[in-house]
């Protein structure tokens, strides 16, 4: 007999681990159950599989608990039986020896009161009231709705043109977005069930990449009805465009010299080169869109009274300040300052200096990535929780490590210190050690460990946008913690025929949320000025081929090798190719067809 | 923005033929066949049971699966396509082990008391489950037991439900009406009144499409044979029955008859025995509500030309319609003709004039109706739907399916009878009367008379069978010696939905308009006999168009029995004494949503 054992894994714990990476990935694909009792119910079944049978809780609890909330879902529960089960989740919680108990039954305590008025739903309506909808996942992921499956299946039918076609019907931007979308679709993506979710957005860019030919949309009769739209970034001229397809007539007012708003200033032309910005902007225009740029507008009123309806789409272009000591010093610049100078061509030289950028957001790496390449030595992030914690995307931060940026995480700025001619030298920061979690989120506090000084030349501060709301506001326009408040129908109160959405109304946030904010205020827009056009489908979709299931990866996108991409600001990405978007393509399940699509699902054809 | 969900075919697919294989037999069929089509074209039928074509094709019942090669999985045949060269087997191994295992899933949550059940005989998932044989079954029973009110005159039994979407389809897609929804999710999805509302609260219109499109007994008419089994056995009590005039295509598809062997003729034989006092024609009353409709339709056409409402004279022989149009269209409701239908015409005259005639206390008369309505049951039961004597002038209906169950309970022979007339006088009808059981029949017998009042000539036959035939919305302008009559028929509320919309939104006009809730009129009624699967308005309609081309009278001015009666008892049409008996204030009861639109618009208290 051997004293000890080295482990091995059984055939039996192979498949165990097989389930386990599966119940990961459906878990992933977001929606685990369209009604708040039965995932509640699916949850405590799960947890109670884990529980080793020890202790009452646990062994008993999570049972009952599962049979109450059968109750709740056949009809059979009384407002009795929701009170023994928030009473039951509770105890468990309470008196569970270890986390497989405790943490089920907070979890369910959270999810009945958390779900209480659907629980109540259920029990005197015998129906649940929750409004999920369960169409098409990719469809629901996307803020704009923009029909995905349908310009997939064009896509692998060699009609590229068409699936631009159907993508503008419901984002005037495919290109942009096939470069830059953070792409929500994908997490909804019910391939990831197989293996993984589907490459959605390097197919956009694809299908925008090899367009057969240009096309001109069907547009409405003119109304003759004028309409100002402030600010040419994502939001405004989403807008424009579906306004302009309804027949009116649109002025885009900008305050910058270029059109594109956060879309030039804030992203780098790495990411999302300038002439092919440009050349999406101007398909815009081309509809018959005017432009007056470098144009600032605050007095709404005024411009009401010359146009027969008004969009605000001024963005987040204003910076947030650490509110450290040191700030004003020669060197310290934020993050859209630095962005917009580079916007507009104006590029920094920072040949030999060290940078240290403060923030852990998307704007922070696009920051570190620009100064790299205006020529700046050595780049660090400061960012005061974990990496892990960090909102940027993770390929984005994964982009800025290959190009040299050190990630200096859990260190919490101090001061800047201010050398004696008034410049930089360096930034002062406290190192964190990760601990409560407070709000769903690790929160740092401050080690038991010495200030350290980072030398450095430069500090870029990128810890969010604001909101130049204030000139407005004086405008008579309401603005809630700078931001401009609507209502559900992207109208501002008080101020007839005068709309707003994108980032100056959301706070900063994705592009396509902002296309579909001008998209929804272009809709109600066009009601308001007593209209009901419609933006419809006009392109046929093939029909669906079933494959049954084949496993198969997913292609990603490659990307220049980092020692030569971070010398220049060209496209540092690289689409897909042929072979490889045809396979991504055959990869998709076609949810607009099979599952929920075919009952429910389908598509939108006009909105 | 309501957002409309449907699929849009590729309209691109209907041009290729493509050559398949079915179970070893090659067809040709165009790229845009489904399977399912392909194999019956082949001669090899599949199974269906969830799939309603052009209306559910959702494949959610799996019984249609076949197996295509190169494919592991199993197909749904009824929503996917033939590819080129595709091979099927539509009963291999792993369908029978399949389409047999999801059956048997289906019965698990069926009860399976099939004795008691009015589909009993006529239920396709028993003929599915006994055609695969399925006589051991190894699943538990797992039933819904939710509630439901059983005086309404529609009957949910969900015990039975099988999930198979189709009576969601039909009163969304079909009829406009949405009662239907899915009330509960994932393994716990039920089928009831949407959000889980009381089927009293909502605006159903009680057409009862979504009984005769249901596979199994989960819907049904209210069943009142008992009360007229009570009537007929008390002798104090005189039973007078009326037949609509569309019962005479359908009443004994039970025994498969030919037309010849099953007349009107045939049935008043069949009943007479069961121990009916006076068995009389709603072909009558019909040729009744032409007098007074044509003569209102003119008056409201007088109306019109000098400032009235500016919308058609809609038609009000249908009660489904009469609810639909009282629950959604608010503002037409004063342009419906205030004439009742021929049913309540008929009671009114029963329990006054005829009651007169035949020397019998009214209030001793049990005045009974066969329809092939379920609306008709709710029609009847109006409070103030009593203005022959005070009690309900129709006491009792009966649709086609309960009158075809009681003829099977007296073993009534059916194939063997001798035809016997009506009773006399109210037992006459015109081929105009006739013709009301078809779309376009009640406009078609109201013009007729039109004619003849504004010409002073005898219509030529068949001068107006433009507003013949099955398309959901026809219309037609006819010329009366220089005085032009458009007309509109619609049948199937969508279609009567879109004809509303385009006249309020001015469209369209129209100076009459006819819309019957059932496709293709009361001949496709939802009380009639259900054929799953088969859609029988246009062949029983053909029935009905052939009995007015050789009958003896075809314009309703014509009928003795309408002269005498006129002559006898109402004097002229829109008499004082034929508005309070004939005709009704629609405005005299409230479907839910009037209610609610009154409370809604009543002041606050305290205001």
């Amino acid at each position: 007999m051997a004293r000890m054992h080295v482990m091995e894994r059984s055939e039996a714990q192979q498949i165990m681990d097989e389930l386990h990476d599966a119940v990961g990935r459906r878990l992933a694909v977001s929606s685990l159950a369209p009604c708040p009792v039965e995932f509640t119910m699916a949850f405590v079944d799960m947890c109670s599989t884990q529980s080793c049978g020890k202790c009452t809780p646990c062994r008993v609890g999570l049972r009952m608990l599962r049979h109450m909330l059968s109750d709740v879902l056949t009809g059979k529960a009384t407002m009795q039986t929701l009170d023994d089960i928030e009473r039951l989740a509770r105890s468990i919680y309470l008196s569970a020896d270890c986390a497989i108990g405790y943490e089920a039954g907070a979890m369910a305590l959270k999810a009945i009161r958390g779900f209480h008025d659907d629980f109540v739903h259920h029990v005197t309506q015998r129906a649940c009231g929750f409004t999920q909808s369960q169409l098409v996942p990719c469809v629901s992921g996307c803020p704009a709705g923009v029909d995905i499956p349908g310009y997939i299946a064009l896509v692998r039918a060699g009609r590229n043109t068409d699936a631009v076609r159907l993508i503008r019907k419901d984002n005037p931007l495919p290109l942009v977005c096939g470069l830059v979308c953070e792409h929500p679709c994908e997490m909804n993506c019910r391939r990831g069930m197989v293996d993984d979710p589907m490459n959605i957005r390097a197919i956009k860019r694809y299908a925008c990449e090899h367009m057969e030919g240009d096309y001109a949309p069907s547009m409405a009769e003119p109304t003759g009805k004028r309409i100002a739209v402030v600010g040419g970034g994502p939001a405004g001229l989403s807008c424009a465009y579906y306004l302009t397809l309804m027949g009116h007539h649109v002025t885009i007012l900008e305050q910058r010299h270029h059109l594109g708003g956060m879309l030039r200033y804030g992203i780098p032309a790495y990411r999302l080169p300038r002439e092919r910005l440009e050349g999406e902007i101007q398909w815009i225009l081309d509809r018959g869109i005017d432009v007056e740029l470098d144009t600032s507008v605050t007095d709404v009123a005024a411009l009401r009274e010359k146009y027969d309806a008004v969009y605000l789409a001024i963005g987040a272009h204003a910076d947030k300040k650490l509110g450290l000591e040191g700030e004003d010093a020669d060197g310290v610049e934020s993050a859209v300052q630095m962005l917009r100078a580079v916007g507009d061509g104006e590029m920094p030289d920072y040949t030999g200096q060290r940078v240290c950028v403060v923030g852990g957001g998307n704007v922070a790496m696009d920051v570190a990535r620009t100064s790299v390449r205006c020529g700046a030595e050595k780049v660090s992030i400061i960012y005061r929780r974990r990496v892990a914690d960090m909102t940027a995307q993770d390929e984005e931060i994964a982009g800025a490590q290959a190009e040299g940026c050190e990630l200096l995480e859990l260190n919490a700025p101090l001061r800047i210190s201010v050398g004696e001619d008034g410049k930089v030298n360096g930034l002062v920061v406290q190192p964190q050690i990760i601990g409560e979690v407070k709000r769903g989120r690790p929160s740092p506090r401050p080690a038991d460990k010495p200030e350290v000084t980072i030398p450095c030349e430069r500090v870029m501060v990128a810890i969010g946008q604001a909101i130049d709301s204030k000139p407005f506001e004086e405008h008579g326009v309401q603005t809630k913690w700078g931001r401009i408040v609507t209502d559900a129908a992207a109208e501002v109160p008080g101020l007839d025929g005068v709309f707003s959405g994108g980032d100056c109304q959301t706070g900063p946030a994705t592009v396509i949320r902002a296309i579909n904010a001008g998209k929804v205020a272009a809709g109600n827009i066009d009601g308001y000025l007593g209209f009901e056009h419609k933006i419809e489908l006009d392109v046929d979709i093939p029909q669906v081929q079933f494959q049954g299931k084949m496993e198969c990866g997913r292609c990603e996108t490659t990307f220049r090798e980092a020692e030569e991409r971070k010398g220049d600001f060209d496209e540092i990405e690289n689409g897909l190719t042929t072979e490889e978007v045809m396979q991504e393509c055959s990869r998709c399940l076609r949810c607009d067809h099979f599952g929920y699509g075919a009952f429910r699902g389908g598509r939108i054809v006009e909105w | 923005m309501v957002e409309q969900l449907k699929t849009k075919v590729s309209a691109r697919d209907a041009e290729r033929i493509v050559t398949v294989t079915v179970d070893g037999k090659q067809v040709q069929v165009p790229g845009n066949t489904t399977i399912l089509d392909a194999c019956r074209k082949a001669g090899q039928n599949v199974p269906t049971l969830c799939y309603l074509r052009g209306i559910n094709e959702i494949g959610s019942c799996r019984v249609c699966v076949v197996e295509v090669e190169g494919v592991d999985q199993l197909v749904a045949s009824c929503n996917n396509y033939v590819l080129d060269g595709m091979s099927i087997k539509t009963n291999s191994p792993k369908v029978r082990l399949a389409r047999r295992e999801n059956v048997m899933l289906l019965l698990a949550q069926h009860d399976t008391t099939c004795t008691t059940c009015a589909r009993g005989g006529n239920c396709k998932l028993a003929e599915v489950s006994n055609d695969l044989g399925i006589i051991d079954f190894p699943y538990k029973s797992i039933l819904a037991n939710t509630p439901w009110p059983h005086d309404f005159p529609l009957i949910r039994n969900n015990d039975k439900c099988i999930r198979c979407m189709r009576c969601i389809q039909i009163c969304d897609k079909v009829q406009a009406s949405h009662v239907w929804g899915i009330t509960n999710r994932a393994t716990h999805t039920l089928v009831d009144v949407a959000g889980g509302a009381n089927i009293h609260d909502v605006d159903c219109t009680l057409c009862g499409q979504c009984i005769t499109h249901c596979p199994t007994g989960a819907l049904r008419e209210r069943d009142d044979v008992m009360r007229v089994y009570d009537a007929l056995a008390d002798p104090d009590v005189t039973t007078i029955v009326q037949i609509a005039p569309s019962v005479r295509t359908s009443w004994a598809e039970h025994w498969g008859l030919s037309d010849d062997k099953a007349t009107i003729e045939h049935m008043v034989a069949a009943l007479r025995p069961m121990g009916f006092d006076y068995i009389v024609n709603t072909d009558f009353s019909a040729d009744l509500t032409i007098m007074e409709e044509g003569t209102e339709l003119l008056e409201h056409m007088r109306r019109n030309a000098n400032g009235g409402s500016g919308f058609p004279m809609f038609t009000s022989c249908c009660p489904g319609w009469v609810r639909f149009v009282k629950a959604h269209y608010p503002e037409l409701v004063d342009d419906v003709s205030t004439s009742k239908s021929p049913q309540q015409m008929f009671g009114a005259v029963v329990k006054s004039y005829y009651a007169e005639m035949l020397g019998i206390d009214p209030h001793k008369i049990f005045s009974l109706s066969i329809m092939p309505c379920v609306a008709k049951k709710a029609e009847c039961a109006y409070p103030n739907m009593n203005d022959a004597c005070g009690d309900p002038d129709v006491d009792c209906v009966l649709t086609v399916r309960e009158v075809s169950r009681m003829l099977r309970a007296d073993h009534v022979d059916v194939a063997n009878l001798e035809p016997e007339p009506f009773d006399e006088p109210l037992g006459y009808g015109t081929g105009a009367g006739i013709i009301f059981g078809a779309t376009g029949g009640v406009m078609e017998a109201a013009l007729r008379t039109a004619y003849h009042i504004v010409t002073g000539k005898v219509p030529k036959d068949d001068m107006f069978d433009e507003v013949r035939g099955l398309k959901g919305w026809k219309e037609a302008t006819f010329d009366m010696d220089g005085t032009k009559v458009r007309v509109a028929v619609a049948s199937g509320l969508q279609n009567a939905k879109e004809l509303c919309d385009a006249i309020l939104s001015g469209e369209v006009s129209y100076d009459f308009a006819e819309v019957m809730a059932c496709p293709g009129g009361c001949v496709g009624g939802g009380g009639q006999p259900i054929h799953d699967g088969e859609e029988l308005a246009g062949a029983r309609g053909k029935v009905l168009y052939g009995l007015d081309r050789v009958a003896k009278y075809r314009n309703s001015y014509e009928n003795p029995d309408i002269v005498r009666c006129y002559e006898e008892y109402f004097g002229e049409p829109m008499s004082e004494r034929a508005e309070r008996l004939l005709h009704t204030d629609q405005h005299g009861w409230m479907m839910p949503a009037e209610w609610i639109r009154q409370a809604e618009e009543a002041p606050a208290a305290g205001e």
